[in-house]
């Protein structure tokens, strides 16, 4: 099929981007959408021209480095995918794509569709982990938990942090992204010890680094490749009224 | 810990809430507005006379003030917020259609409802508090008949519907919104909060809609 494509340029963080129009033959509906900007980007070397960047890594959905804004969507049309698992099947000849970076202040973009998530990285850092002393392992089983909280636990556990929650919230906020990891370690035993004070440092984080506030319209949920719950965040908002009522 | 957005956002929670607490109290008193004409206009003007009298019902209209100015000022600081947290925005955006319209226009609903309001206040909380009104039969400032004359108008009733019909969508998601800021996150509650958000906000906006209409009907 033939494509019409208005990608986003930008050669740098501190320089004015803008769409730019390109035209693509040959694309198979068995591509998936990654390995149509590769064709386009074969297109532009034999040109001599710039390729267009993106972030990229598994390629099966799991990784999480993927994603752009599609026909202004998160990941594009299909909901809960990731980026490299949309295939062209999901257009039709003769279609118009725009295709932006995932927009959000806290979120600046490096070079065309390529942006820097270490903010995520900040948050995680902030509180997104349990203290632990290193040494022999355990044995598994002197730890109670019943199947039914290993299994929420690992759902909240699921989210590979690729930003589609923020770029598809109004907002701008992180909180699916956030709560998630707070309520994975809020369900398992290692991590209750330290839940406020997890809850309060990712919390003031993820304000530190920009993000919006959420006001729960559940976009999130929608276009997140791992369906992770917006009961995440309720999850969160309920730790962290504990955490200001409880906490010394 | 630092004041964040979470902090802002159980602000409008609170307020937002009492606001719906009030809106069941306000609703209740009106519904004399549905007796027979003469009896209503007793009623009412009773019932406007012991609230104005009573030290507990002022105490709640303080509450009601603070939270009316309080919901609006932290509204206004996270929309703030927020533009600064959207960085540029999207060429093309089609993002609306991951969430219902009503929960991503909540400022400008709300913005609505704030224009009534100030019409709302003005020709009725004002003239009764602040200017001489003529007394009923038994003594009482004649609100009913203000409020008569006001729902006597077509286009002041049609200003009533629009309001409140902007104020359905903005309960429609501020109740269970609401709910979601304080934490009620066990899946089997969170039902339940969405049930009783449709319940109440149907009763509440059709009781309210119902009265300048049936004002309107009666006084052709």
């Amino acid at each position: 099929m033939r494509l019409k494509l208005k990608i986003w340029r930008q050669e740098a963080a501190t320089q004015p981007g803008a769409m730019v129009d390109y035209m693509l033959d040959d694309v198979s509906e068995h591509m998936s959408f990654l390995e149509m900007i590769d064709l386009l980007n074969e297109t532009l070397v034999g040109k001599g021209e710039r390729v267009v960047e993106f972030d990229h890594d598994c390629r099966e959905g799991i990784c999480g480095q993927c994603g752009m804004m599609i026909n202004g969507r998160a990941h594009g049309p299909l909901p809960n995918t990731t980026t490299c698992q949309l295939h062209m099947r999901s257009f039709k000849d003769g279609d118009t794509i725009y295709i932006e970076p995932f927009r959000a202040a806290a979120f600046p973009i490096v070079r065309d569709l390529k942006i820097d998530r270490s903010g995520f990285d900040r948050v995680i850092q902030a509180g997104g982990f349990i203290s632990a002393s290193t040494g022999q392992p355990p044995e598994a089983n002197s730890i109670l938990i019943s199947h039914d909280v290993t299994e929420a636990a690992f759902d909240a556990a699921a989210c590979i942090g690729c930003g589609a929650c923020v770029a598809t919230c109004k907002n701008s906020s992180a909180a699916l992204f956030t709560s998630a990891k707070i309520t994975h370690l809020a369900l398992l035993p290692q991590g209750k010890l330290e839940a406020a004070d997890r809850v309060v440092n990712m919390v003031d984080q993820m304000e530190a680094e920009g993000f919006g506030h959420c006001s729960n319209t559940e976009a999130c949920e929608v276009e997140c490749p791992q369906s992770i719950s917006v009961l995440h965040i309720a999850r969160m908002n309920f730790e962290y009224n504990k955490a200001l009522v409880m906490k010394p | 810990m630092k004041t964040n957005s979470l902090q802002y956002k159980l602000w409008m929670s609170g307020t937002g809430l009492f606001l719906c607490f009030f809106l069941v109290i306000h609703l209740l008193g009106n519904l004399q507005l549905f007796l027979p004409p003469d009896r209503a206009r007793e009623q009412f003007n009773w019932y406007s006379h012991l609230l104005a009298g009573n030290i507990i019902i002022e105490i709640i209209a303080y509450v009601l003030y603070a939270s009316i100015i309080g919901h609006t000022v932290y509204a206004i600081i996270l929309t703030v917020k927020k533009s600064k947290a959207n960085g540029t925005k999207y060429v093309y955006d089609k993002r609306g259609v991951s969430s219902v319209w009503y929960s991503r226009n909540m400022g400008l609903l709300g913005t609505i409802i704030f224009l009534f309001l100030i019409i709302h206040f003005k020709d009725f909380w004002y003239q009764y508090k602040f200017t001489n009104l003529p007394l009923d039969a038994k003594g009482n400032k004649d609100l009913y008949t203000i409020v008569e004359k006001a729902y006597q108008q077509l286009w002041y009733v049609l200003v009533y519907e629009v309001a409140l019909i902007a104020l359905g969508f903005h309960l429609l998601h501020g109740f269970f919104s609401a709910a979601r800021t304080l934490g009620v996150f066990h899946p089997k509650y969170v039902r339940w909060v969405k049930v009783v958000g449709w319940v109440y906000t149907t009763v509440i906006i059709l009781g309210f809609m119902a009265m300048p209409v049936y004002v309107y009907l009666n006084s052709l």
